[in-house]
């Protein structure tokens, strides 16, 4: 069978500039930074010879893509491949990769399962927990930041309030690993995620089940809505599969990488400690300052100018919100973490009609961690050298030995 | 370029000047105003930029959408006919003077 030819950008226009960067290799994914400045100060459009495709990484333009859906468009995947040409590494997702009119009836649903009123409804179980771990946590005095905090709390509370047993759940992750890894090419780094990720693939996707949620959670509420006609029962266990792929890898890092910002800086955690209720505000900025989520896909629809340059339909177009996230354009001293500062408008939930449909429930926990901590920990050293856990989307860490020292 | 009168609950008046184009929320949190909070950043995501919008402003704006609807029913502060999200309350190019009333709590 011959690979369709698609009308795209094989060569931009000789003004734009271009870069030979990976934004997938080993050294970008370890340390991204200098790379975003390089293509931040390089021009407002960069097209990225490695794979032939658009890059913005200033914050308007990062802001102005994802919120303009017609233009560049979901369905045809979120990731490098695009699904008009290549078959897609998963069934694709009913929400993530999708496009109105489909995606507004997941997004309906999962906007009032996760909407700020729910929210406001789980958050004592949420603070019992978070305070109950960080008791435990000061107890030992001695832990590791990411396998006995950052993983430990996201696996405990979101498949709660989903509905999952309680069996096996960091198995969890290896989903989101992959999904968000999948994002990228076919590296090493993908590989590897995928072998891990196979020999659980069946017992994941059992999870996603309804005999395997119990009524009344988040996951059973995806099949009262099929019930109520709103999805086919086929739809439902994809739209749960959603919660799996995108609610617990993402706070785990959210958290991990909160921590992380913490231990370099400790002036800012004195300030955190001297004013527990800054947890929120705090949070915020930890995610700007090292999104969890780095970059997304996006297609363009048909032909079309953009930040100046003529894209083409099919072109593949990178926003780096991390990117967006440190621009001094937007931000005063953008490089500088700093818990006082108004960091509302950061792209690390992404923004538009794709915008995190779970970001209430990530500022929850994050915050209630933060505040928990705040309350409890006067300071944290990090006594070890953390480790990084590659991802072709994912800012994570592998391990963060710590020192909790009480009040 | 709109005048945005901002008042607070306690009827403090804050006025704004604001480019066509600009969302309410984003003249709010660019101007330091502490009563509009926009934490989702303009997503329609967390109902704290609700604001209550002059009656006599009210058609300078696009009507109501359902996802503005349903996450209004999300905010802390009551709600009345005259409620919106103000990231949905973008300021037209033929914008003049505009007046809305914050609500006591965002969160």
């Amino acid at each position: 069978m011959n690979t369709p030819t698609l009308n795209r950008t094989v060569a931009p226009p000789d003004f734009v500039p271009q870069l030979d960067i990976d934004p997938f290799c080993d050294d970008f994914l370890t340390m991204p930074y200098p790379y975003h400045e390089q293509m931040r100060e390089a021009g407002e459009a960069v097209w990225l010879t490695s794979y032939g495709l658009w890059a913005f990484t200033r914050y308007d333009h990062v802001k102005a893509g994802l919120s303009d859906w017609k233009n560049f468009i979901s369905s045809a995947g979120v990731g490098l491949a695009n699904f008009r040409t290549e078959k897609p590494f998963r069934p694709p997702s009913l929400i993530l990769e999708a496009d109105p009119p489909d995606h507004t009836k997941a997004r309906a649903i999962l906007s009032r399962i996760l909407s700020p009123k729910v929210v406001q409804q789980i958050r004592g179980e949420f603070q019992v927990q978070a305070d109950a771990l960080i008791d435990r946590l000061v107890e030992k005095g001695e832990i590791d930041g990411i396998r006995e905090l950052a993983k430990v709390y996201p696996l405990r509370v979101f498949p709660d309030t989903l509905g999952l047993a309680e069996d096996e759940r960091e198995t969890l992750l290896l989903y989101g690993d992959m999904v968000f890894n999948s994002f990228g090419p076919r590296n090493h780094v993908f590989q590897r995620s995928v072998e891990r990720y196979e020999p659980v693939r069946e017992w994941i996707m059992n999870k996603c089940q309804r005999e395997a949620l119990r009524p009344g959670g988040f996951g059973d509420q995806i099949y009262q809505a099929a019930d109520a006609g709103e999805i086919t029962h086929e739809e439902a266990p994809m739209l749960v599969r959603s919660f799996l792929s995108a609610g617990v890898d993402t706070t785990v890092n959210g958290i991990g990488n909160a921590l992380y910002c913490f231990g370099q800086y400790p002036e800012q955690y004195d300030k955190l400690a001297a004013a527990p209720d800054m947890a929120r505000q705090a949070f915020e900025e930890t995610l700007r300052f090292e999104s969890s989520v780095q970059t997304f896909f996006r297609t363009v629809n048909s032909d079309v100018e953009f930040a100046g340059v003529p894209m083409k339909e099919n072109d593949k177009v990178l926003f780096f919100l991390a990117a967006a996230n440190r621009d001094p354009r937007h931000w005063p001293n953008a490089d500088v973490f700093d818990i006082g500062r108004k960091a509302t408008g950061h792209m690390a939930f992404g923004t538009g009609i794709h915008g995190c449909v779970g970001q209430a429930v990530a500022r929850l926990e994050g915050e209630l961690i933060l505040s928990a901590l705040a309350r409890k920990v006067k300071r944290i050293e990090i006594t070890g050298t953390p480790t990084r856990r590659l991802n072709n989307t994912l800012r994570a860490l592998e391990s963060l030995p710590l020192r909790l020292i009480p009040h | 370029m709109a005048v945005v009168k901002f008042v607070s609950f306690e009827g403090e008046s804050t006025e704004v000047d604001v480019s066509p184009g600009v969302s309410l929320m984003q003249a709010a949190v660019n101007a330091g105003l502490d009563g509009i909070i926009g934490e989702c950043g303009g997503s329609a995501m967390c109902a704290t930029c609700h604001v209550y919008v002059d009656e006599n402003d009210a058609h300078k704006f696009d009507a109501k959408t359902a996802p503005e609807a349903e996450m209004l029913e999300c905010a802390v502060s009551p709600l009345k006919p005259t409620s919106r999200l103000g990231c949905q309350l973008v300021i037209r190019d033929d914008c003049d003077n505009i007046t809305v009333y914050l609500p006591e709590y965002q969160q």
